[in-house]
């Protein structure tokens, strides 16, 4: 049908055109209202747990709050280890208003320094909004008062406290407690690794070095969690839930700080360590190496030239002495004497002529005693006694290299002692097996007669001196030296009073070392004994007088090799190459307290019995203060000087066979 | 009882004489009722912002009382020359117009800024309405081609801006006439398919890259959840997590705490939303739907071709406005800048608005002259 031009409009069939089209339109209307309710429907009802959550995760944050480091006390409640709140200026720039101007105004007035602000707002550009920025770490007291006077001046910044670890006898203490520092990328690695990164969201230090690395996991804390509703920007608009953190343990050690300063004292001058342990228990009394260092350095970031400083100091601070091998000369006689008697070898009336020289049949090579013209007829008791070394090389002979180190390293030599620190290093016993691994060159039976003097490749440290020793007048009961003495975990009770749980630590005894004959324990201690308390022994001097009973052995460990022959004169000898003072002591004789063992390196004249012995003596009189404990031993004086032995021998590591 | 019944017939002529239709001013008071609570929760529930707000709804409402004073059948008279002016203003935006948030939309006229696309919201359907009114209805395939002409004009001026929003009203505005005066279901299937088969010119050649990206982000949010894709993905999390009920009023989290975009202007129905939930969209969208009603009741009750087709363009343009935000804040369009009509914060458009209820009114209280 054509469309045909009508002139006179039909107005109703228009009208009922135009209805027909306004309701399919209507109807149009209708179903997209439909599709926009049913859309919404699907958000709003279906999925409507999906947008929940995801709308609470954007509004709701976890933010760490840092657990406070567990304290470290002495053993008599002495704060070895404490935490200091810091201040800090921090700035959150969206705060400020112009922010340049305000900047500049407050480093005026608290004195910062150009860099410091060159170096904030290089950090403002790059921080996430609303996080504050550091303008000047540790501010002075004075820095703070005067902000505190000024601050509503500022808004936007303010001071920002944290706790820092703190060492009040710094250097005093920093071998044996380490530090904390910095967490840094090698940490966050190991965090990671160790599944622990979540715990230390908050922390900002760990501990790097000694006690406060082995006892990371007990310091630290747990961490709590502070669940706040942010905005877009994550600025915080209020709290809603927050869950402390847990506070590390505190740890008393069994250190004695007094003892301790008495140690540094007795050392100071001196480069070496000196370890003092109570038998009975392994506890470390005092363990001190010198010279030391300031661990509060690190706490804040040692600057590179105080770093390099320590580094490159002659005198090698950073190095913990007391668990360094150093040659254990003559102290090492004593359990010589004991595998001698073991391996039937000798008998305690066993007796040689020392003429004052030692050679090995069919070879050239003399080994010389101390004493040039040689103590004439020696047992074992005056062997240790008088340190003779034509004794100990007839023995050592006898014995042969593989029974020695396999008796020595049933008493810890060459091997951890166990102590709670890391930096432990295991020294050396030297045995065929070993040289073979290390050199790949057999065993020559001229080291087996240094061995017996406590030369050659044999190092000891101190810590594993006093361990041995501790296993010696045991009788065989060995012990675990270590630091921690109990733990003491702070919370609070169920009527909110703080209130405190002391844990002491349980060490597990290791096996013993049982001896087919139990009197050799006896022998070889009473010599010991007699060569500190006989007169005109070689370790008589330095404890004359003292009210206790003491007992014990000196050595003088030459450093470096001296020709057939040749006489060393410590005036003539380069300082670094002089022989090191070494001393073990133990006291009371009867039921021992406390051992001790001493190291000093490179002394100008003398032996151990002249420059260790004297720190022996120094600790044990701290130790044991004003109690009196007689001598169960006859002290008289003998007709003869006491010499300080020392041990000119030939260099052991020269191949006789050659 | 038939007292009773005078009464009524008496104050139907009170509003009657006023120009007032009374059931579309209380669905349109009653949105922007509402639309003053959501605005001061949208806004940072700052009274300031309400005051704004509220000045400027009675500005437009008093606009609307004033059109609705002026005899429907009289645009007629203006509707050629208005256009023609509103043609070249347009020209003249493009040519040295005001550039503000990227688009070029505005012409200083030194004592005001002047937007001429909301002219063209009110003059392209009343010029449609009239060229095609002229002749008789169904109308006819020239008329129709003609008619196509006179929409292209300005919506093609007003993208060019770019303005995609505005040009969509418009040119939604004259294809509701064009469909109301009876266009052949042939001629709307051969449209449709046209239409279709120019998608991708328009996708290759004549979309900006922006308009491009938002189609793109607009088919997988998640692809750019911080960038492009923000908006949307926060619009959906506050509607979705206002539930059946809502968070209630000041409660809604994405709004209160800042994650969504553009609260208070485009994005306010994702506020209403989640704190009024499914029951307050219910309620909105059939405060919508009466409104709808009652336009269309009034065109299909206009007594001449022309105010008919005016009626029914100006009502259904006003629900494109409602779908196509809700539909872009849902997430089932993708973003064009319309405001949510009689709620969102705004000036401009919403005077425009009013105006065409203005129209509505006045097509509705006219009815007694000009037969």
């Amino acid at each position: 049908m054509a469309p045909r031009r009508i002139v006179i409009r039909n107005h109703s069939a228009e009208a009922n055109l135009f209805a027909r089209r306004t309701f399919i339109a209507f109807v149009g209307v209708l179903l997209l209202l439909l599709i926009l309710f049913s859309n919404i429907y699907s958000l709003q009802v279906d999925s409507f747990e999906k947008y929940q959550t995801r709308s609470n995760s954007n509004r709701i944050k976890l933010l760490p709050v840092a657990p406070n480091r567990g304290l470290i006390y002495d053993r008599n409640g002495v704060i070895l280890a404490d935490n200091k709140p810091v201040y800090s200026l921090a700035v959150i720039p969206e705060e400020v208003d112009n922010l340049k101007a305000n900047i500049e105004k407050i480093s005026k007035l608290l004195d910062i320094s150009a860099d410091r602000q060159v170096k904030f707002f290089k950090a403002a550009k790059r921080k996430r909004r609303f996080k504050q920025i550091e303008l000047q770490p540790r501010l002075s007291e004075q820095q703070v008062a005067l902000f505190s006077v000024n601050q509503h001046k500022f808004p936007g910044i303010f001071v920002d406290a944290r706790l820092k670890r703190y060492y009040p006898f710094s250097e005093l203490t920093t071998h044996n407690l380490g530090y904390v520092a910095r967490i840094n990328r090698k940490d966050v690695k190991k965090l990671e690794q160790q599944g622990k990164s979540e715990n230390y969201a908050a922390t900002h230090g760990i501990g790097k070095l000694g006690i406060e690395k082995y006892y990371e996991e007990i310091l630290h804390g747990t961490i709590g969690h502070q669940e706040v509703e942010i905005n877009n920007q994550g600025r915080i608009i209020r709290t809603l839930n927050y869950t402390p953190p847990i506070q590390g343990k505190d740890l008393t050690l069994t250190l004695d700080i007094e003892l301790q300063m008495i140690a540094k004292r007795a050392l100071s001058g001196k480069r070496g360590a000196v370890v003092a342990m109570n038998p009975r228990t392994g506890g470390i009394l005092a363990m001190y190496s010198n010279p030391s260092y300031d661990g509060n350095l690190f706490v804040h970031g040692i600057s590179s030239k105080n770093y390099n400083k320590l580094l490159q100091s002659k005198d090698l601070p950073l190095i913990n002495r007391s668990v360094q091998g150093y040659p254990p000369a003559s102290t090492v006689k004593p359990f010589l004497a004991l595998t001698g008697l073991e391996e039937q070898v000798i008998t305690p009336s066993t007796k040689i002529w020392d003429p004052g020289w030692y050679q090995l049949e069919g070879l050239p090579n003399k080994y010389r005693d101390w004493k040039k013209w040689g103590h004439g007829w020696v047992d074992l008791t005056k062997a240790i006694e008088q340190s003779c070394n034509i004794y100990f090389f007839k023995l050592a002979f006898k014995l042969g290299i593989t029974k020695i180190s396999t008796m020595m390293e049933r008493f810890g030599f060459g091997d951890y002692t166990g102590i709670d620190i890391h930096e432990e290093s295991r020294a050396i016993m030297p045995s065929v097996a070993w040289k073979r691994e290390r050199y790949n060159q057999p065993w020559y039976t001229g080291e087996t007669l240094s061995v017996g003097i406590g030369q050659s490749y044999w190092t000891v440290t101190p810590l594993q001196l006093t361990q041995a020793l501790t296993t010696l007048v045991n009788h065989g009961v060995r012990k675990v030296p270590h630091f921690l003495k109990a733990t003491k975990k702070q919370g609070t009770d169920e009527d909110g009073n703080s209130q405190s749980t002391l844990e002491e630590v349980i060490y597990e005894e290791q096996a013993p070392l049982i001896l087919k004959q139990k009197k050799h324990w006896e022998l070889v201690l009473e010599a010991m004994h007699s060569t500190v308390q006989k007169f005109g022994a070689t370790a008589y001097t330095p404890f004359k007088g003292a009210k206790y009973d003491a007992s014990g052995k000196t050595g003088s460990a030459q450093v470096a090799r001296i020709k057939q022959d040749e006489k060393y004169d410590a005036k003539t000898t380069q300082e670094n190459k002089r022989d090191n003072a070494m001393f073990i002591a133990f006291a009371p004789f009867n039921n021992p307290e406390i051992v001790v063992a001493v190291a000093i390196e490179n002394v100008a004249k003398g032996g151990g019995g002249t420059n260790a012995g004297p720190v022996a003596r120094q600790i044990m009189d701290q130790y044991f203060g004003n109690r009196v404990i007689t001598s169960s031993i006859d002290n008289s004086p003998g007709k003869f000087k006491t010499k300080t032995p020392q041990q000119h021998i030939h260099p052991s590591h020269i191949q006789e066979s050659d | 009882m038939r007292g009773s019944g005078q009464e009524q017939q008496q104050i139907r002529n009170i509003w009657q004489k006023l120009h007032i239709d009374l059931p579309l001013l209380l669905g349109i008071l009653s949105l922007m009722a509402l639309g003053l609570f959501i605005v001061y929760s949208a806004g940072g529930q700052s009274m300031a912002i309400v005051y704004r707000q509220a000045i400027r709804l009675v500005v437009a409402i008093v606009v609307m009382l004033v059109i609705a004073q002026i005899p429907p059948l009289s645009y007629r008279k203006w509707a050629v020359p208005v256009f023609v002016l509103g043609l070249l203003m347009l020209v003249a935006v493009l040519l040295f117009g005001h550039v503000g948030k990227g688009a070029q939309r505005w012409l200083d006229l030194g004592f005001m800024k002047f937007q001429p696309s909301e002219i063209m919201k009110l003059i392209v359907p009343i010029m449609i309405a009239w060229f095609i009114s002229q002749n008789n209805l169904p109308v006819k395939i020239s008329t129709i081609v003609l008619a196509f002409i006179l929409v292209l004009m300005p919506t093609l001026l007003i993208a060019k801006q770019p303005d995609l929003g505005t040009s969509l009203l418009i040119a939604s505005s004259g294809v509701f006439v064009i469909f109301l005066a009876g266009a052949s279901w042939k001629l709307i299937a051969v449209c449709v398919g046209l239409g279709s088969a120019f998608a991708p010119v328009l996708w290759m050649f004549l979309m900006k890259d922006y308009q491009r990206q938002r189609v793109m982000t607009f088919l997988n949010p998640e692809q750019d959840p911080l960038g492009s894709g923000y908006h949307i993905i926060q619009s959906k999390i506050a509607i979705g997590s206002g539930g059946v009920d809502g968070k209630g009023w000041l409660q809604g989290t994405q709004s209160q705490l800042e994650f969504l975009p553009e609260r208070h202007t485009d994005f306010i129905f994702a506020v209403f939303s989640e704190e009024f939930g499914l029951i307050g969209v219910g309620v909105l969208l059939s405060v919508y739907l009466f409104i709808v009603m009652r336009g269309l009741w009034i065109a299909v009750n206009a007594q001449h071709a022309f105010t008919k087709l005016l009626a029914g363009s100006i009502t259904l343009t006003f629900f494109v406005y409602v779908f196509v935000n809700i539909g872009m804040v849902s997430g089932i369009l993708p973003v064009v800048g319309l405001p949510l009509p009689l709620v969102s914060y705004g000036g401009t458009s919403m005077v425009t608005l009013l105006a065409g209820f203005g129209m509505l009114m006045a097509i509705s209280t006219h009815r007694r002259f000009h037969i």
